[in-house]
């Protein structure tokens, strides 16, 4: 052992060590699935003598932290109730304003059902993104809602299964537009695009940021003043503007078309319920933010965002998109399209490296669609609207400079020379918060959760005295003030789930129906691997969605935000602490995010020192493919880095790559442990080779959930590194997102971590914005703190080292009859473990997806199927699943091993198997003739505890090919 | 498996055969087999000059996203059209209808200077 001495890790329980001033804190023993007497049968199995032994033959002893965590913030673990009282203490610091400000950003109602019955409900929040789609055809369906409602209110007809938010959708929609247009002519050089400066500031924000390392130029300027020339691909366009004001954008799209260049509109889909739809006059791409549409403000989020667009561009739109295809009996079923255009495979090659969408807040959304349905949104849109347009009214009436027309929901007041700062400060006083848009204008937003004494209270501020009544009456007789050209006129949400589920027991029923189609943690494990399917517990949960939290707008003032300052300075803190890093970031929205935004501050860190020339980006071939998606976004070359025989950076290949760009080298990017599954032992040679040519390391964080506690990356020589919270920090998936990738970084890197066009965020030379909102999303943050909280130091130690063994005792358990492809040098594999199923190909022609399919007739989730390596499963069992689950999992895989043996041995057909027909449908077994070579018990209950507890997926194998062939995006082909 | 010996071979199982002033190219039946059922052909423009070994274009299945390689320089003349619509003419026919492209102005050296039928067969270890 060198220097650094290798810390006991204290087991939870009875030594003392997890108790607080208030008694012993059970929460870490709740979050462990192992008990005691589970932890030492498992070492024992695996032929030790304890936990702390196999933590020292996993961890090199170079790489072990040289001391115990130490959270700063939570010296002692708290219990649930605690935690909750704390939290409820920081929480009550936040000041609910009455929100007017608009930009993007507007209070709604969330429907109680939809609220208790998906956002709060594990059943729609533990599962990741609907890979295996047999066991997902709920989620599916909802999404397949969302993107109809998008299709059908922006008129264009595809849209994705959404994106992370409108800021950097834009941002998509600005690198799609430069590849497809460079893609029309090719040879040709364009790289200007155009942007309204009516556009929301934060837009503008993620849009600059973006446009620079690619040498994309940004120009700014009112949209009857573009100057399309033959270098412009694009243009965006806000529509209503950030201002409020409608306008018509017919013509100048009519200029860029002239160009070859393609217009991106950025709009709100409550406005498009009266509005003329950006896809009938012309847009080709349309983005933003499905908030309103029932999804709490949270401080800036998590929301889901759009995209829609032509026909003709459906192949390059970024993120996913859900397609209807048909199931192995001709069955409509729904599954992810174009799969293959993601970065996993096309690495530096992909246009994009968003693989999280917002999964369930684009369910929340859909599912707003459904319980409104066109009636009820044109209703809610249209109060919205009067409302609006009665204040401004009346305050015309009472001498105040406002619009008469022209607008939507937002109008701005001129209120005179340098008084803007003056009224929005006097409306703060009476809870009232408006937008300051310049020294003499102010801006007033309404929405759906305003009513009349909101008027009251807005008229008052500007002077001009009117009672509940007088309000009351004007707006009853109020009418549209929308130019009859830009009005809608064509009818939308026509489809019969739009219009079926108006009463709420029949709401009900269709939520739930579509919850029991999707497999989610509350039935058993998911065992993805690089995924940490981990506990999301409810006491976590809870805080989400109490108004102190969810109620805020990003742009609130300070003073109302101090209860959320202080929760981030905790989680920044301890953040800190866990990877030992000195500042930062919680901005980025998803693990790619925060790969680009370090990316992003490596670059702006090399051009301070006058470095600028820097744009060698070092990438082992292991990586997730986001990795280099996200090094080509940030500017950079990708040069691969070659692993050797046993899965490791291969040290010799990254000596030669780096001496033969020292002068040029930017960054390595690397992940710890190891996509393989190791710990490698070279690590922190690797990170000095790096550092020695003059560039930095970045560590991809997404394995983090091995090292809390045991392992810090500032010690071995990283230099910035991404969270994933929705792993490590039990953030639940959501389905497929949300998610949050804070980076934390060194000293020296600090000040350049993004700020925001609209909060300070006091990083002065930081790089600027990378998602819209200045603390990505903020309102799932306190899922993060509450299991800090509730864990402690100690606890995360004990949870990272059961992820470990309960790996190590999946890999063994599993080892004679699957080969484990990668382990350390000690033998043991870190807190995943990759598993060969290639030799069941050659022995039975039974391909790595068929095993994953069979697995859904014994009730469980596919582990990673063929990633890092082909025709492999990547195992992640995590801390939180008990031995019992463990055990199951394994029994469930050997007896699909024995199965394939059988195949080889003719017991089975060699097309009319388990296997092949897998899974299997009520419909299959319950079928009036069954003639396989297989019994119908052999085929649905193959193993006796699916007797008491059994699974059934909603339909048979899915046809990919005949979908991806096809591509339908809407509810108007699916049945 | 099938190597037709009038056909020139790329180690990136690309396939050539000359014809007139037009050198017909597409991906070997070794490749589609490997790739699995096609599911679009991201077919170039016509008139476009590409450069031997650079990117020609994406054939995308359900399993891989793979570019296919120019294996020799010219100029883009024809595109098979009829891979749009059919992409699985790959798949059922990679020697025949499953052309992707038709490339002049190419020289006819390195068209020589590509791996031959047993070469090929010798490479993928048929």
């Amino acid at each position: 052992m060198t220097a650094k001495v290798a810390h006991k890790i204290r087991p939870q329980g009875e030594d003392g060590s997890m108790k607080n001033a208030f008694g012993e804190s059970q929460f870490a023993s709740r979050h462990n699935g192992l008990s005691e007497r589970a932890v030492e049968e498992m070492v024992g199995f695996l032929g030790l003598d304890s936990l702390e032994e196999l933590i020292a033959k996993v961890i090199p002893s170079g790489v072990r932290a040289s001391e115990p965590l130490k959270l700063r913030s939570f010296p002692a673990p708290y219990s649930e109730y605690e935690a909750l009282e704390t939290l409820r203490r920081i929480a009550s610091k936040n000041i609910v304003g009455r929100s007017f400000i608009g930009m993007g950003y507007y209070d709604c109602v969330t429907p109680p059902v939809i609220q208790r019955n998906i956002l709060e409900n594990p059943g729609w929040y533990t599962q990741y993104t609907p890979y295996q789609a047999e066991i997902s055809q709920g989620r599916l369906e909802a999404l397949l809602n969302f993107q109809t409602t998008v299709i059908e209110l922006t008129g264009l007809p595809v849209a994705n299964a959404s994106l992370l938010d409108e800021g950097t959708a834009a941002a998509e929609a600005m690198v799609m537009s430069q590849a497809l247009v460079s893609k029309q002519s090719p040879g040709s050089s364009k790289c200007e695009f155009l942007v309204a400066n009516s556009i929301h500031p934060q837009t503008l924000g993620v849009l600059m940021t973006r446009a620079e390392p690619l040498g994309i130029e940004v120009r700014v300027a009112t949209p009857d003043d573009f100057t399309f020339s033959e270098r412009t691909f694009g243009c965006l366009l806000q529509y209503p503007d950030t201002q409020g004001v409608i306008e018509s954008y017919a013509e100048v799209i009519e200029k860029a078309h002239g160009v070859g260049a393609l217009a991106t509109v950025a709009t709100d889909l409550l406005s498009l319920c009266l509005l003329k739809p950006p896809g009938h006059f012309g847009a080709d791409i349309a983005v933003g933010s499905a908030q309103r549409f029932g999804v709490p403000m949270g401080f800036g989020g998590p929301h889901a965002a759009f995209f829609a667009t032509r026909d003709e561009f459906k192949r390059s739109i970024p993120g996913r998109i859900v397609g209807v295809s048909k199931d192995v009996t001709g069955k409509s079923a729904l599954r992810l399209a174009l799969q293959t255009r993601e970065q996993h495979i096309r690495r530096e090659k992909a246009t994009s490296n968003i693989c999280t969408a917002q999964v369930l807040l684009a369910v929340m959304a859909g599912m707003y669609a459904v319980y409104h349905g066109a009636k009820g949104l044109r209703r809610i849109a249209n109060r919205v609207h009067a409302l609006a347009s009665t204040c401004a009214t009346l305050l015309r009436n009472g001498g105040v400079k406002a619009p008469l027309t022209g607008f939507f929901d937002t109008f701005t007041v001129d209120v005179g020379e340098k008084k803007s700062i003056l009224v929005r400060d006097e409306a703060e006083k009476i809870g009232v918060l408006i937008r300051a848009i310049d020294d003499r204008t102010v801006s007033v937003s309404f929405d759906e959760a305003k009513g009349v004494c909101d008027i009251v209270s807005v008229l008052s501020v500007f002077g001009v005295v009117s009672s509940f009544e007088e309000v009351q009456a004007a707006l009853e007789s109020s009418c549209s003030t929308i130019p009859e050209s830009l009005r809608r006129v064509d009818s939308f949400l026509m489809q019969p789930v739009f219009n079926s589920y108006h009463s709420e027991t029949e709401f009900l029923r269709y939520v739930r129906l579509l919850e029991s189609r999707d497999l989610s943690l509350g039935y058993s494990m998911i065992p993805l691997g690089s995924c940490t399917m981990k506990l999301n517990a409810t006491s976590e949960m809870l805080p989400v969605t109490w108004a102190e939290f969810s109620g805020l707008h990003p742009f609130a003032p300070r003073s109302h935000v101090a209860g959320y300052r202080e929760l981030f300075e905790n989680l920044e803190q301890s953040l800190c602490d866990c990877t030992g890093f000195a500042a930062c970031s919680l901005q980025p929205n998803a693990g790619s995010q925060g790969e680009y935004a370090g990316l992003v501050v490596i670059r702006a860190y090399h051009q301070s020192r006058g470095d600028g020339h820097r744009n060698i980006c070092l990438i082992p071939t292991s990586a997730h493919g986001t990795n280099p998606a996200s090094a080509v976004m940030a500017g950079m070359r990708v040069v691969s880095v070659a692993c050797d025989a046993a899965g490791n950076v291969d040290v010799e290949d990254l000596k030669r790559k780096a001496q033969q760009h020292s002068e040029s080298l930017a960054a390595l990017m690397v992940t710890y442990p190891s996509t393989h599954g190791v710990f490698e032992s070279g690590i922190t040679d690797v990170c000095s080779i790096v550092h020695s040519h003059g560039g930095q390391v970045y560590m991809d964080g997404a394995n983090l959930n091995a090292l809390v506690g045991l392992v810090k990356p500032s010690e071995f020589g990283a230099d910035v590194c991404h969270i994933n919270l929705h792993k490590t920090f039990c953030i639940p998936h959501g389905g497929g997102g949300p998610g949050m990738g804070p980076i934390c970084c060194r000293e020296h890197l600090a000040p350049f971590l993004p700020n925001h066009p609209v909060v300070d965020l006091e990083h002065d030379r930081g790089v600027g914005a990378v998602s819209a909102a200045p603390w990505g999303s903020a309102s799932i943050l306190p899922i993060s703190w509450m299991y800090m909280a509730m864990m402690g130091s100690d606890g995360l130690a004990v949870a990272s080292s059961h992820a470990i063994l309960s790996a190590n005792y999946v890999a063994k358990r599993l080892e004679d009859d699957y080969p484990v492809v990668y382990k350390g040098e000690n033998g043991f594999v870190a807190h995943e473990c990759i598993i060969n199923l290639q030799l069941l190909k050659q022995e039975a022609n039974i391909e790595v997806e068929d095993v994953a399919k069979r697995l859904m007739d014994y009730g469980f989730h596919a582990p990673t199927v063929s990633w890092p390596v082909a025709g492999t499963l990547m195992i992640e069992p995590t801390e939180s699943e008990s031995k019992q689950e463990l055990d199951r999992f394994c029994e469930a895989l050997i007896a699909i091993r024995q199965e394939v043996r059988d195949i080889a041995n003719g017991v089975y057909d060699s097309v009319d198997n388990p296997l092949k027909n897998a899974p299997h449908t009520v419909d299959d077994v319950t079928a009036d003739e069954w003639n396989r070579t297989y019994s119908r018990r052999q085929a649905a209950f193959p193993v006796p505890w699916l007797r008491s507890n059994k699974f059934w997926p909603a339909v048979g194998r899915i046809d990919g090919v005949y979908g991806d062939r096809n591509l339908f995006c809407s509810c108007d082909s699916f049945e | 498996m099938d190597f037709p010996s009038e056909y020139k071979y790329t180690k990136d199982h690309e396939w050539v055969l000359v014809v007139g002033n037009e050198a017909t190219v597409g991906i070997t039946e070794f490749a589609q087999s490997e790739l699995g059922e096609l599911v679009f052909v991201d077919l170039p423009s016509v008139g476009q000059a590409v450069e031997q070994n650079g990117a020609l274009c994406v054939v995308e299945s359900t399993k891989a996203a793979s570019d296919v390689y120019a294996p020799i320089s010219g100029i883009v003349a024809v595109v098979n059209e009829a891979l749009q619509d059919e992409p699985g003419l790959v798949n059922t026919s990679p020697y025949g209808d499953g052309w992707m492209v038709k490339i002049r102005d190419f020289s006819q050296e390195e068209v020589s200077a590509l791996m031959s039928a047993d070469e090929y067969k010798a490479l993928v270890g048929a």
